[in-house]
């Protein structure tokens, strides 16, 4: 099992929805957020180029964040999903600064945290709460080893990109363009 | 034109609009422990060459810096955690692949070793000294007894810190600025060097004083290269480690890192140790500190600096 997200990077209009969505879902603390819209705009007036992006942890197949922990707290579940163990977590930083996404956050109560795929719902069959809300239904998620999850289909006809591949930690949102 | 912003949702605490985790924590306990390794170091090699009589303040005196710096710099490190009631999660947990793991154990392993050299000394330091138990004494006996296997001991685990203080940043790929191998043994080196200054300080006899600076000045002249070094090949890479680069050719740490950590803290104290050396009078005092201080800020510029340097946006 392999979870991973497709973001569909034409259709998103950046509502912000997901934001709101997972910060209800997961009673993530004012001022902080587990995923966030980038803009960006490419190109010399007058051909620009527009893109959108819905951003969280790439739960990357090859996390620096896990190897770097110290206590072992950040961890890999089943299916791939990274997760931090708040009761083993000793708020080191290590792990902030060795993510190049800078997808985690010092929770105010000391430990680390960050996006987490929504497991406890996934566990129940359920999508992430950010792909549940998305009003334009940009957001797919699954897992990429059954070629009919939704993941799957998503990035089977489109082109897709990762972000920083440079950083060499596979992640896996997969940002269709 | 690439212009990327967030319309949403992000300005983290400590995150944005750039990385801010670690303040001046880190680098005092990167600083303290590079000084330790250093003292450290000298204490075991003069021993192992059988210099003992003539390295009186390297061997006996300086190595009392050396338990305090640790426990000093394990305060820091303990201050900066955020979660600091787990903080035994350190310890019941090897995991070999996170330096700050085995930089953990490391310090587990050095401070014991420092605490009893420093102990075995304390009859010859203060004549008047008692143990009080008569297992402190036999234990005192057998360290005396054995001392050169312990310094050869701590000789390798200085090396091991000193490089330790180093890798733990280097080995952050998502920090361009850290990630390159040439910062192992730039701290190392630059540790050795301040745990040297630091002994001179100590040091009143004048031939100990000399011979140490000699050593001090191939230190200082090896980390100037390795400065060179560093900056050669950030600018032959990629383009996010030329960014990195020039933080230091023109962006905001030039005046700082150049002035305090290069001018200040290695060509000057350096050329006064020459000029010590061919007699002319210098304040004794001076060389050394300026030393210490280029190698706090050395540290304290590179923890700041490697946080603004990074992949993406
Ligand atoms: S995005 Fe960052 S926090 Fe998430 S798995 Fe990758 S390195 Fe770790
Ligand atoms: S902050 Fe917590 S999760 Fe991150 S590396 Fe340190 S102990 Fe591990």
């Amino acid at each position: 099992m392999r979870y991973a997200m497709a973001i569909d990077t034409k259709k998103c209009v950046g509502c912000g929805d997901c934001v709101v969505a997972c910060q209800t879902e997961n009673n993530v603390p004012h001022g902080y957020c587990r995923d966030w819209i980038v803009e960006r705009v490419d190109g010399t007036y007058p051909s620009l180029d527009l893109e959108f992006r819905s951003e969280r942890c790439n739960h990357c197949d090859n996390s620096p964040c896990v190897r770097c922990c110290p206590t072992g707290a950040s961890h890999i579940e089943d299916g791939g999903i990274v997760l931090v163990e708040h009761n083993k977590c000793i708020g080191c930083g290590a792990c902030i600064q060795s993510c190049p996404y800078d997808a985690r956050y010092s929770h105010p109560e000391g430990y680390v945290d960050k996006c987490t795929f929504c497991i406890h719902r996934v566990k129940k069959g359920q999508n992430p709460a950010c792909v549940e809300v998305c009003p334009t239904k940009c957001l797919h998620f699954g897992d990429l080893d059954d070629p009919n999850s939704d993941v799957s289909l998503a990035i089977k006809d489109r082109k897709w990109k990762v972000l920083a591949p440079e950083a060499g930690t596979k992640p896996q949102l997969y940002f269709l363009t | 034109m690439k212009e990327e912003l967030f319309v949403s949702g992000r300005n983290i605490p400590n995150i944005d609009p750039y990385l801010n985790i670690w303040h001046w924590q880190i680098p005092l306990y990167l600083f303290l422990g590079g000084l330790a390794a250093g003292v450290l170091f000298f204490a075991g090699y003069f021993v192992v060459r059988g210099k003992e009589k003539k390295m009186q303040a390297t061997v006996k005196w300086a190595p009392i810096i050396a338990p305090i710096a640790l426990v000093l710099g394990l305060g820091a490190l303990f201050w900066d955690l955020k979660h600091k009631l787990y903080f035994w999660q350190l310890y019941t947990t090897i995991r070999l692949e996170s330096p700050m793991g085995w930089g953990a154990w490391t310090l587990m392993i050095i401070t014991p070793i420092s605490f009893v050299w420093v102990a075995s000394y304390m009859k010859e330091i203060f004549p008047w000294w008692d143990w009080k138990f008569k297992f402190l004494d036999k234990f005192e006996a057998f360290v005396i007894k054995y001392r050169v296997y312990l310094a050869w001991v701590m000789m390798i685990y200085s090396i091991i810190l000193g490089v330790y203080t180093g890798i733990l940043l280097s080995a952050f790929n998502a920090r361009p600025l850290w990630n390159t191998s040439i910062l192992g043994p730039l701290f190392l080196v630059s540790g050795f060097s301040t745990g040297l200054a630091a002994t001179i300080w100590i040091s009143k006899d004048e031939k100990e004083r000399k011979i140490l600076s000699r050593i001090d000045l191939i230190f200082i002249f090896v980390e100037l290269f390795l400065i060179v070094h560093l900056f050669m090949g950030f600018l032959a890479g990629s383009e996010t480690a030329i960014e990195a680069a020039r933080l230091f050719l023109g962006g905001q740490f030039t005046v700082s890192f150049w002035v305090f950590v290069v001018l200040l803290g290695l060509i000057f104290p350096a050329t006064l140790e020459t000029l010590e050396l061919w007699g002319y009078h210098v304040p004794k005092w001076l060389p050394s500190a300026l030393i210490l201080f280029g190698g706090f800020m050395f540290r304290f510029i590179m923890v700041e600096a490697g946080q603004i340097t990074r992949y993406l946006y």
